[in-house]
């Protein structure tokens, strides 16, 4: 095998698809037309019709077909065809998200059933409406972002139309892209002999490659993935799915993929704006802290002693006062029964942090205990000032972790 | 010794006019570090902090003899201003921007290495050698000198770990802090190999967190390469499963990339691991 390891794959695969949308069904969205949604992370993701459109327009073949949101938006059909929910979440056949339909009555009919359907929490609003292929051969293809060899890497495998992470390793090819070589002929090559296809299809397969990798550059996806990439009855090779995740970092260069809504609570909208992450968990104490890092081991120090996180604010690396203060009148609205703030102060004195945080109980009245413990420069200031509001001080992170810990776990 | 940047590190700042690059260009003066120049395109002739700011770091290197860079420069200008570095000879690029397109990442670390240059970042707090110089946006209070290579993903976790070094009496020689994108110029690996090769460092702490896999690749590189004792903490033990912790490197994939799965690796490796992070120095002893 060319590459490496196969759980390198699973990892890359599954890192990629399983960034979490949240357990809530989908809410209404009031953009459209929706091309697919930006998760919590910031993953952009494609709808399929939408991914498909994307890889039509770099010359990936993909069956004709239209999208429609009402089964009377039907007219006319390319053909027999399959009438496909689109959903961002895999398993879509098994929960009768995939349909044929011969002619028009019927695909208005397979539209109606699918059009609404909960599929594992996602509701489908759109359905895809695309020519039905004669399928001989369905080939597994992606190219993603491979972080230990520092490249972009293709993945096939013949034993496409499953999910990548049930096949086999020896069945998988993992071919990294040398960034100092770039995409050549060769590596569509690799790819096509690797599956051992006809001269014809492996040519074809090898341009589908070419075209997937101008793709990911061209639109800075972080992952571009066609399963099944099908071999039909007379020989041609056609986008059976396609997925494709785009990189939020890269928005700046890529207008036109700005306006993808997102699947947000109001909090976590409002946490968005701020650029705070906001995580619901199941606990019932209130973390803010400062890099995500130092938020996972706040978490990891309360359990220690017993407590229980029930929402995490993570600012990023920034000990900003306007910042630390937005979070705390954010979480004095999630209303924890305590809140931890430990903030490792690099740039601001600890008394400016303190500062933002007394304003923020003020302008809320807020009457939850609070633990805070604050880093840095003019340290016993900042202390000085939470104490005399009335907060608990804490010198470290056991500490602050153990007296919220303590506090939360108080009978009322 | 220390590794990477030291007495001899003549510091360029690129993006030295914002609110960043003028308050670190000093911070890191003040640290020790020779900050020789900064630039700005358009600016050439202005001083920042009394730092003369160039055009290009082509000026920049030949006026003032810079072979270190620390980058500010926000995102959508940053692999130009880190290639520039490159290109002018610059030996280390410590790149501190944040959100830099994972793509851009992989076209910088490609030319870097080819050319033989240390990037460092993108997204990182950078590296400081205590009593020599520091790069970067780590706080200067946390430091004490002393034998401890400590390296890490996370920036103010980085911070919580030196400070509660430091204040049991201990110090470090130096501390890189990687970053945790996705895609990095120096890696675990990378670091401890200098750790190893340094003769001030004695022990090393590694930092890591849930997500990815180089805690896996880092332990097997110690079982078999670093014969230095290695204590770590991975963040992230109890954290929810499929829940991201806001950057890019933080997500739990299935089977590696777990806090087990990495925890076990490092012990198989011969490493200590902390349960929480206030225990590393207990495990230093």
């Amino acid at each position: 095998m060319i590459g490496g390891r196969v759980d390198k794959a699973f990892d890359i695969a599954s890192e990629m698809r399983n960034a979490p949308y949240g357990k809530s069904v989908r809410r209404e969205c009031l953009n459209s037309p929706v091309w697919g949604y930006q998760d919590k992370s910031g993953h952009m993701k494609l709808f399929e019709y939408k991914a498909k459109e994307v890889m039509k327009r770099h010359g990936i073949p993909v069956p004709d077909g239209f999208v429609v949101s009402k089964p009377d938006e039907i007219k006319s059909l390319p053909g027999p065809v399959m009438v496909k929910a689109q959903v961002l979440i895999g398993g879509r056949g098994k929960a009768g998200g995939i349909k044929p339909a011969d002619n028009i009555p019927e695909a208005k009919k397979a539209a109606s059933a699918i059009l609404g359907l909960n599929i594992r929490g996602y509701i489908t609003k759109q359905v895809l409406l695309e020519r039905r292929l004669d399928v001989v051969k369905e080939i597994y293809l992606s190219i993603t972002i491979d972080r230990s060899r520092r490249s972009l890497i293709f993945m096939a495998s013949a034993a496409g139309g499953m999910d990548i992470e049930s096949v086999p390793e020896n069945q998988i090819l993992m071919l990294p892209v040398d960034p100092a070589i770039g995409y050549q002929p060769f590596v569509g090559r690799y790819v096509s002999g690797f599956l051992k296809l006809p001269p014809d299809q492996a040519e074809q397969v090898a341009d589908v490659c070419a075209k997937l990798h101008e793709l990911v550059v061209a639109e800075d996806a972080e992952l571009a993935e066609i399963n099944p990439l099908v071999i039909t009855k007379d020989g041609k090779v056609v986008a059976g799915d396609a997925k494709i995740t785009i990189d939020s970092d890269a928005l700046f260069r890529h207008k036109d993929f700005e306006s993808l809504p997102e699947d947000l609570t109001p909090l976590e909208q409002k946490a968005k704006a701020l650029d705070i992450a906001f995580v619901q968990l199941d606990g019932n104490i209130g973390v803010i802290a400062n890099g995500a890092g130092l938020t996972m081991a706040t978490l990891d120090s309360i359990n220690m002693y017993g407590g229980k996180a029930g929402v995490f604010l993570d600012l990023g690396g920034t000990d900003d006062p306007e910042k630390v203060k937005s979070a705390m009148l954010l979480m004095s609205e999630a209303n924890p029964r305590v809140i931890l703030l430990n903030i490792f102060g690099g740039i601001t004195k600890c008394d400016t942090v303190a500062k933002g945080v007394l304003e923020a109980i003020e302008a809320k009245r807020m009457r939850i205990p609070i633990v805070a413990r604050i880093k840095g420069v003019n340290e016993e200031a900042g202390r000085a000032m939470l104490k005399s509001a009335g907060m608990i001080p804490a010198y470290g992170l056991s500490e602050a972790a153990e007296l919220a810990s303590k506090e939360s776990l108080k009978v009322v | 010794m220390a590794i990477i940047v030291d007495e001899k590190t003549k510091l360029v700042v690129q993006g030295i006019t914002g609110y960043q690059g003028m308050y670190h260009s000093q911070a890191m003066r003040d640290f020790g570090t020779q900050v020789v120049a900064g630039v700005r395109p358009g600016k050439a002739g202005e001083r920042v902090n009394d730092i003369p700011v160039f055009d290009s770091v082509k000026d920049a290197v030949d006026r003032t003899g810079a072979n270190t860079s620390c980058v500010f420069v926000p995102a959508p200008g940053c692999m130009d201003a880190a290639l520039e570095a490159i290109y002018a000879g610059i030996e280390t690029v410590v790149i501190i921007t944040e959100h830099l397109p994972v793509l851009d990442a992989i076209h910088i670390v490609s030319v870097a290495r080819s050319r033989g240059v240390t990037v460092i970042g993108p997204n990182c707090p950078g590296i400081a050698s205590p009593g020599r110089a520091k790069v970067g946006i780590l706080p200067s209070m946390i430091f004490r000198k002393g034998n401890i290579g400590v390296v890490s993903k996370s920036g103010t976790l980085t911070y919580e770990i030196v400070n509660a070094i430091s204040e049991r009496k201990m110090g470090q020689s130096t501390c890189v802090g990687i970053g945790g994108d996705r895609v990095s110029g120096t890696n675990f690996i990378d670091v401890l190999d200098r750790f190893q090769a340094d003769r001030q460092t004695k022990k090393i702490v590694l930092v890591g967190e849930i997500g990815g896999t180089s805690e896996e690749e880092a332990a097997e590189y110690i079982k078999n390469n670093v014969t230095k004792p290695v204590v770590a903490y991975i963040a992230g033990r109890t954290a929810p499963p499929g829940k991201r912790m806001g950057h890019a490197g933080a997500i739990i994939a299935r089977g590696r990339g777990t806090a087990e799965s990495k925890i076990r690796a490092l012990e198989a490796a011969g490493v200590k691991v902390a349960k929480i992070p206030t225990d590393v120095p207990d495990l230093l002893k």
